[in-house]
């Protein structure tokens, strides 16, 4: 029996449909104390008094830390591998306040009671400043939001504090300015995206507890428990091998939890108290003071020759990191480089970009990084380009997307060949499926309402090539099961199940054979973690690695009881056999519990140079009420190039799940901040995300290619996904309204003033 | 305060602060499925049943259930695992912290619409969100369900009608 493609049931489902108390909060000890945080109502300000003794009188009250009480070295709580690209900028508390929302002082109590009444008493006078909330002038304001002397930053990221920089750089091939004087037709745009939340249905929550050794046990709804271990151990000024941290089941995360957001509150209350405690955050702080993606205004100049090959694409690309710059040196690395590399005919192109420093929530890492950004307003230039040289978008994709053995300016800008790569089957199939010779570019409905059909490319990566580290522990057990331990983060995505799948192909055994195991970091093997679309390519790797080791083990051990040298016995999964002779599995399991000098089992790491792009098409079809400016989009289809889907299932409910993401930025999701800095949609009642009304169909299919490299012939899924929609959606509203939105999110209210605007010029309208 | 209720059939007698809101106080019962996703009665990951009907429970004081019979999903688990086998059978459970709230609300439609539209259904879950699946793959498993289940009560009727006839030829 073969699982690899096969659509099995998550190994945890039964658990998750039926309610288990699985989750971080339903495992907490009942005599946790509650943590909750007294936050900043001010967006640049400092702590001149802060008066905790009346609270504390409060019964139940067990601490009030404030910025004295907390070590004074800066970390970077982004969850990536050391040493981070991310700048060392945070305090776990500082008297420096820098986004409406930092926060001022913990509170520990007994009760949830004790802890609210508490937080009203604490008098905090605070020095107020003039913030800068406007990332167009933060660069060299005389406000700076890093004034310290100990900001650092590890690596030569272009980033300074003196200038409110946290990332700047420069990269190019060719002379662009050359390539697009000479170019029949070019466009020259900008294009803002807004701080989108990863929106996941579980917030944030950790809770801690002391183990008989003294250490800090901490369960965190996490997506990297190693760099979590690892994060805390800086902040808190402890040795990392003081902390372990487990993680449960967790209620998605989406690059949410690839940030240590709430775990150090825990952590530093249960550490100096020795009581266990917990955090959980609300709705309202997991929108206000969290992670979420990158604001980004992306300015592009794309222009063509008069057959509509694409010579020459420019990216500048300015980013607002918010107050602490996590993720922000690597997310706007993205924004060029996957949206650049996907057009193969370019004889030069430059990518400038600068991420600044702004008195508003601090940015993260969420689904795509930077790269969702940079192809909204790259394929969005693309269709604009073909629309002005009066050609089908499809057949501009068609002449320049990435093809086979073909030239890719790839992501580190090294001209490369395309390695595995179905895009053209992609594009017509995804033709196929909406119609798109047959609707484009609009149709008028008769009734007020005009169809419009809009389309565009994407790739993403697969792990961070020479970075990031899957691992797998595998072990025969004494019943011939396996146990196959995961140091990547399952957070519902089922990578548990598909490496379990894997594993069980190679070594010819069921499924339920195999036990997953993570992830616990005083147990499971080293792994990054589950971001940068790494768990398939790099753990499967990993997984692949473990496997072949262990069946050589197994015949080893086998050979040994038969008597024959191992190279003359193999395994079938069943047994270890030489010729006639034969020894069961469970035999050689028995045999390796007694008497037994070679252990059976294997930790095995993976690591990649190269980081394959899966690549996908995304069409969209949206009605228009020309009256109203109402937008319904009416099917969208996804046709992905993920090599072989490992279990078709899950891979599908990812792509329509990021694809109903990318609707939600596309159509919805906005963050704006009035003027003092606080965030207006900090609410499900005001962050609208979308529901199963308001998205319409999502049709998915696979064009799978075959990865070398990949496990399976696989290549990663989980943020590629989420790239179409914007310009897919952008442009399909263009198609049917002759509106072009250059600011997500594409709101009936822009659409119907568009069209009043297209009057007032004189522009035809549909 | 005290209040007298019924938890998942069972009889119960509690004292509650008045203030209590019934999630809260569910899941200090040990009804750990009833999960909250936000504070403004946006997501329905805290329904639960009251007198058959889905309530979202971060909205409701616990003190409104007295003399009420309540369902959590502890107290339907095998209807839990009929659906959801559906569900898991499209993947679309995924990481499932959302699941006991739209699942209540599943059975709940269940009992209150007969063979409901695709449209019908849509409109009825509308107010529980979900960020993994994208909705797609919660509709397959749901319209998958309703043609199974109107496949088995057609049988039943069938067996029924089979076995009256078979008295009647035996009278």
């Amino acid at each position: 029996m073969s699982y690899v493609n096969q659509s099995l049931q998550k190994k945890d489902a039964m658990a998750l449909v039926t309610g288990k108390p699985v989750y971080t909060d339903d495992l907490a000890p009942k005599d946790c104390l509650i943590i909750k945080i007294l936050r900043s109502p001010h967006a640049n300000a400092w702590v001149e008094d802060i008066k905790t003794d009346t609270a504390m009188k409060v019964e139940g009250m067990v601490c009030i830390l404030t910025w004295k009480d907390v070590p004074k070295k800066r970390f970077a709580s982004a969850g990536q591998t050391f040493p981070e690209f991310s700048p060392y900028d945070r305090l776990i508390l500082d008297q420096h306040l820098r986004f409406v929302g930092d926060a001022v002082a913990i509170v520990a109590g007994e009760t949830e009671a004790a802890v609210d009444l508490a937080m009203k008493r604490i008098k905090v006078k605070y020095r107020v400043e003039t913030p800068v909330l406007d990332m167009h002038t933060a660069k060299d304001n005389p406000v700076l939001v890093h004034p310290e002397e100990d900001w650092e930053s590890k690596f030569p990221v272009g980033a300074d504090n003196k200038r409110n920089l946290a990332a700047k750089g420069h990269e190019e091939m060719g002379d662009i300015d050359q390539v697009l004087a000479g170019c029949k037709y070019t466009v020259d745009e900008v294009y803002h995206t807004k701080a989108d939340q990863q929106s996941m249905m579980e917030t944030f929550r950790t809770y801690c507890t002391k183990d008989h050794f003294g250490r800090l046990n901490v369960v965190a709804s996490t997506q990297v428990p190693f760099h979590l271990r690892r994060i805390l151990g800086n902040a808190l000024g402890i040795p990392s091998s003081s902390i372990r941290v487990i993680k449960p089941r967790i209620g998605g995360g989406f690059g949410a939890k690839q940030t240590e957001v709430c775990e150090i509150y825990p952590a530093l209350v249960t550490w100096l108290t020795g009581r266990p405690s917990k955090i959980v955050y609300s709705r309202y702080e997991s929108l206000i003071c969290a992670s979420p993606r990158h604001e980004m205004e992306v300015h592009v100049k794309v222009g063509a020759d008069e057959n509509g090959i694409v010579k020459g694409i420019k990216v500048e690309a300015l980013s607002n990191a918010g107050a602490y710059g996590d993720h922000s040196p690597t997310t706007i690395g993205l924004t060029g480089h996957k949206a650049i590399a996907l057009y193969r005919n370019l004889e030069a192109y430059a990518f400038d970009y600068e991420v600044v420093y702004t008195n508003v929530q601090a940015a993260g890492a969420y689904r795509g990084y930077g790269a969702t950004q940079g192809l909204y307003a790259v394929e969005s230039a693309v269709n604009e380009l073909a629309h002005k040289m009066n050609m089908d978008p499809a057949k501009i994709r068609e002449l320049n997307m990435p093809i086979e053995g073909e030239p890719m300016y790839d992501y580190d800008g090294n001209l490369t060949r395309t390695a595995s790569c179905a895009m053209d089957r992609c594009l017509a199939r995804a033709k196929e499926m909406i119609g798109w010779d047959e609707k484009y570019p609009y149709k008028d409905m008769g009734n007020g309402k005009v169809r419009g059909v809009g389309l565009a490319m994407a790739m993403q990566g697969s792990s961070i090539a020479n970075v990031d580290v899957g691992g797998a522990t595998l072990k025969l057990n004494e019943d011939a099961s396996y146990t196959l331990s995961l140091g990547c983060a399952d957070m519902g995505t089922g990578c548990d199940t598909i490496l379990s799948q894997m594993a069980a192909d190679c070594l010819e055994t069921e499924i339920d054979n195999i036990v997953a195991f993570g992830v616990d970091t005083d147990i499971s093997p080293y792994d990054s973690g589950s971001y940068a679309s790494a768990t398939t390519y790099a753990t499967g790797n990993a997984v692949i690695n473990a496997c072949g080791e262990l069946k050589k083990r197994i015949i080893r051990i086998g050979a040994q009881m038969l008597g024959v040298e191992p190279k003359q016995a193999d395994f079938d999964g069943k047994k270890v056999y030489a010729g006639e002779k034969e020894v069961s599995i469970q035999d050689v399991a028995y045999k390796g519990t007694c008497g037994n000098n070679q252990e059976l089992q294997v930790t095995a790491s993976f690591s990649s140079e190269i980081s394959p792009p899966p690549y996908m098409v995304g069409a969209a079809e949206v009605e228009i009420d020309k009256e109203t400016g109402n937008i319904d989009l009416i099917d969208y289809v996804a046709v992905v190039d993920c090599g072989t889907p490992i279990n078709p299932n899950l891979a599908r409910v990812q792509t329509e799940g990021g694809v109903a993401q990318g609707i939600g930025m596309a159509l919805m999701e906005n963050v704006q901040y009035s003027k003092e800095g606080r965030i207006r949609e900090n609410s499900f009642m005001q962050y609208k995300i979308p529901s199963r009304v308001d998205i319409g169909n999502i049709r998915v299919e696979f064009e799978s290619s075959y990865e070398k490299s990949g496990p399976f012939g696989a290549k990663s899924i989980g943020e590629l996904v989420i790239d179409t929609p914007c310009p897919a959606i952008a442009d399909a509203v263009y198609n049917a309204s002759g509106v072009r939105v250059r600011e997500l999110p594409i709101t009936p209210e822009k659409v119907a003033m568009g069209i009043l605007e297209n009057q007032l010029k004189g522009e035809k309208n549909r | 305060m005290k209040i007298n209720f019924w938890l998942n059939g069972a009889k119960k007698e509690e004292e509650i602060r008045p203030d209590t809101m019934l999630l809260e106080f569910l899941r200090s019962l040990g009804c750990y499925s009833v999960k909250r996703g936000c504070e403004t009665a946006n997501c329905g990951l805290c329904t639960v049943l009251v007198e058959d009907r889905p309530m979202l429970s971060c909205s409701v004081l616990a003190a409104r259930i007295d003399g009420k019979r309540v369902m959590t999903m502890e107290g339907l688990q095998d209807e839990a695992k009929e659906f959801g086998t559906f569900l898991a059978n499209e993947g679309a459970e995924q990481c499932g912290f959302c699941n006991p709230g739209f699942i209540m609300n599943v059975l709940a439609m269940t009992k209150e619409l007969e063979d409901p539209t695709e449209e019908e259904i849509k409109e009825y879950l509308a107010g529980n969100l979900c960020r993994c699946s994208g909705f797609i793959g919660q509709t397959r498993s749901i319209l998958k369900y309703l043609e199974y289940k109107k496949e088995s009560n057609m049988e039943k009727q069938e067996n029924r009608n089979q076995e009256s006839a078979e008295k009647e030829v035996q009278a």
